[in-house]
């Protein structure tokens, strides 16, 4: 004859049962924890409307000073890369707010939170990739078409215009998309492996923006040989429709070696995660 | 079930724990007690997963909380140490928690009802008082519907209504049979409401034992005092082993070791008159203090003599 044990010795079961970290499941919490947040919001907004505005500004002045333009100027004007020139100023705002996306939460504390919910950590780092690429890569190829378009409608007038279709055109708007979503990318592994926002800004700055000028002072044999493969020389090939001169990787080959860098900043920051304590 | 086993864990040159082990059992309130800087937060931290132990390991039911398929209906953990955005409202950041698990919004809506949050759960939680900023956290911690609840210094800079609240919620938690773990610096504290203890100092484990239990110890430790005016005659007729005595004034006594029934009769026998005896009586305070007395990682002498289990005010 068994008895039943009284109830109130046995400790509770979650009523909650159904409950479990997935990979999907830590996507849509990293997604909320990115758009709840007013910085990030405002740093988006700004990338926008760098990238969709600057390149139509630009353009408007120099049609505007048309006539004051050398011959020279005016024959390899190319308003595809007027039109994706919004990535100079766009890039700074979505390499921030990458750094900001782990950052941000190591600076208030909110890391302990993620990672107690999802103890094996990996998934946290992979959501924050996954999410932010997605959002950066719809925003700028949004903007990056905007302003194409509103470009080329602006040039109509002096008929430099080109259309989508044109060579190189489609590629280069879609590269200055896929050029900053890599970018940040990196600069998630960057704050990933720093986990200090100043520090993650300044790593930032310092492998994009940094390395060109320490290296233009170089003995120009050097600086010619290794200014191609210099991360923002590599990365932006696939966002130029036409180069200044031919000291370049070819357009893919330098995407790719951009992707290479951002893979090992990730990699890092992935070990930094899994090993330091939170 | 909470057990830590063997657990060393240091930080560079400093040892923070040394081979610790204890075991929390299910169903009741277990006291985590040590004087600050004892270990118990990078105990907690342990058996949470955020930091790791150079050696040994801690589990929960048997699993190490990394290998916990949900984690946060098994164990729900308020840390000392904040652990919100604080750019986030208190609704967005229990929502983010909560999607991690694939835990709905009603489940969100009824954590921050229970810890009567519901006024300011849309605004910033970077703008909550430090009461309100406990509350989330106990939200946060209760989000799975754990059957284990860790929590450390709950009490800690909250006011007299605060610290109700925290206890309240507490004896409520273990009255629904749950696992409740719960660290402090304050034996009175505790004294209220943990069944077990688990004493800690310098990251070593100094008692695993009930609150009665310890109290009994106490008491049984604590000195006897005696003032009469043949004291040397006394103190020859008290000596034995096991028995310390001191004289803190001339003509009085502090027996340790004996009952003031055994000093009495032994005085009988001798003739000795005695003009005061006093039994020896220790609150819980001052058991801790005397098991926690020599572990204290700071001790106050600067302002004057030691004072165990008091870290020198910052």
């Amino acid at each position: 004859m068994s008895v039943t044990p009284p109830t109130a010795e046995r400790a509770p079961v979650s009523r909650l049962r159904s409950a479990r970290v997935t990979l999907p499941h830590v996507v849509r919490s990293e997604w909320t924890k990115l758009r709840t947040l007013r910085s990030t919001r405002w740093t988006l907004l700004i990338s926008v409307i760098a990238m969709a505005g600057l390149g139509p500004l630009v353009a408007a002045v120099q049609m505007s000073r048309w006539n004051q333009l050398r011959p020279h100027e005016r024959l390899t004007y190319d308003s595809v890369t007027t039109a994706v020139g919004g990535w100079h100023l766009a890039q700074l705002a979505i390499g921030v707010l990458g750094v900001l996306v782990i950052t941000g939460e190591y600076s208030t504390g909110m890391i302990r939170s993620s990672l107690m919910a999802v103890p094996r950590r990996l998934p946290v780092l992979w959501a924050k990739l996954i999410v932010f690429a997605a959002v950066t890569f719809a925003l700028m190829l949004a903007s990056s078409l905007i302003a194409f378009f509103a470009v080329q409608a602006i040039v109509a007038q002096h008929h430099v215009q080109h259309g989508l279709g044109d060579p190189g055109a489609l590629r280069t708007v879609v590269g200055a998309a896929l050029y900053q979503t890599v970018l940040g990318l990196m600069c998630i592994g960057l704050g990933g492996i720093l986990r200090n926002t100043a520090g993650g800004i300044a790593a930032f700055v310092a492998l994009l923006f940094v390395l060109p000028g320490i290296s233009a002072i170089l003995p120009s044999s050097v600086n010619d040989s290794i200014s191609p493969y210099l991360p923002l020389n590599a990365g932006t090939t696939v966002a130029t429709h036409s180069f200044g001169g031919s000291n370049h990787l070819a357009t893919w080959t330098g995407f790719a070696l951009f992707c290479g860098y951002a893979a090992v900043a990730i990699t890092l920051a992935a070990v930094t995660i899994m090993r330091r304590d939170a | 079930m909470i057990e830590v086993d063997s657990v060393t864990k240091r930080f560079g040159d400093k040892v923070a724990l040394q081979d610790l082990t204890f075991t929390v059992r299910p169903g009741i309130v277990t006291g985590f007690l040590g004087p600050n800087g004892a270990g118990k937060s990078t105990t907690m931290r342990v058996i949470l997963g955020l930091d790791r132990p150079n050696e040994g390991r801690a589990t929960i039911n048997g699993r190490s909380y990394r290998d916990l398929p949900a984690p946060l209906t098994e164990v729900g953990a308020l840390l000392e140490a904040r652990a919100i955005h604080t750019g986030r409202s208190a609704y967005n950041h229990l929502l983010s928690m909560a999607q991690t698990h694939g835990i709905g919004r009603e489940r969100v809506r009824e954590v921050i009802e229970l810890v009567g949050l519901s006024e300011v759960a849309r605004k910033r939680a970077g703008g909550f008082s430090l009461g309100m900023g406990q509350r989330l956290g106990v939200a946060a911690a209760l989000l799975g519907d754990p059957s284990t609840v860790i929590l450390d210094e709950p009490a800690n800079g909250l006011d007299p209504e605060g610290i109700l609240w925290i206890r309240t919620m507490l004896r409520g938690l273990a009255a629904e049979g749950r696992t409740v773990f719960l660290s402090s610096h304050l034996m009175a504290e505790m004294a209220q409401t943990a069944d077990h203890l688990v004493i800690i100092g310098r990251g070593r484990l100094i008692a695993d034992t009930t609150v009665a239990d310890l109290v009994t110890q106490a008491s049984h430790d604590a000195a006897v005092i005696v003032r009469s005016p043949q004291a040397d005659e006394l103190r020859d007729a008290l000596a034995a082993d096991g028995v310390a005595i001191a004289s803190p004034e001339r003509g009085v006594l502090e027996v340790q070791g004996m009952t003031s029934a055994q000093v009495g009769e032994a005085a009988a026998r001798h003739g000795i008159v005695l003009h005061e005896l006093i039994a020896g009586q220790a609150s819980l305070e001052q058991a801790f203090m005397r098991l926690t007395g020599g572990d204290v990682e700071f001790h106050a002498s600067i302002f004057g003599g030691p004072e165990p289990g008091r870290e020198p005010a910052a």
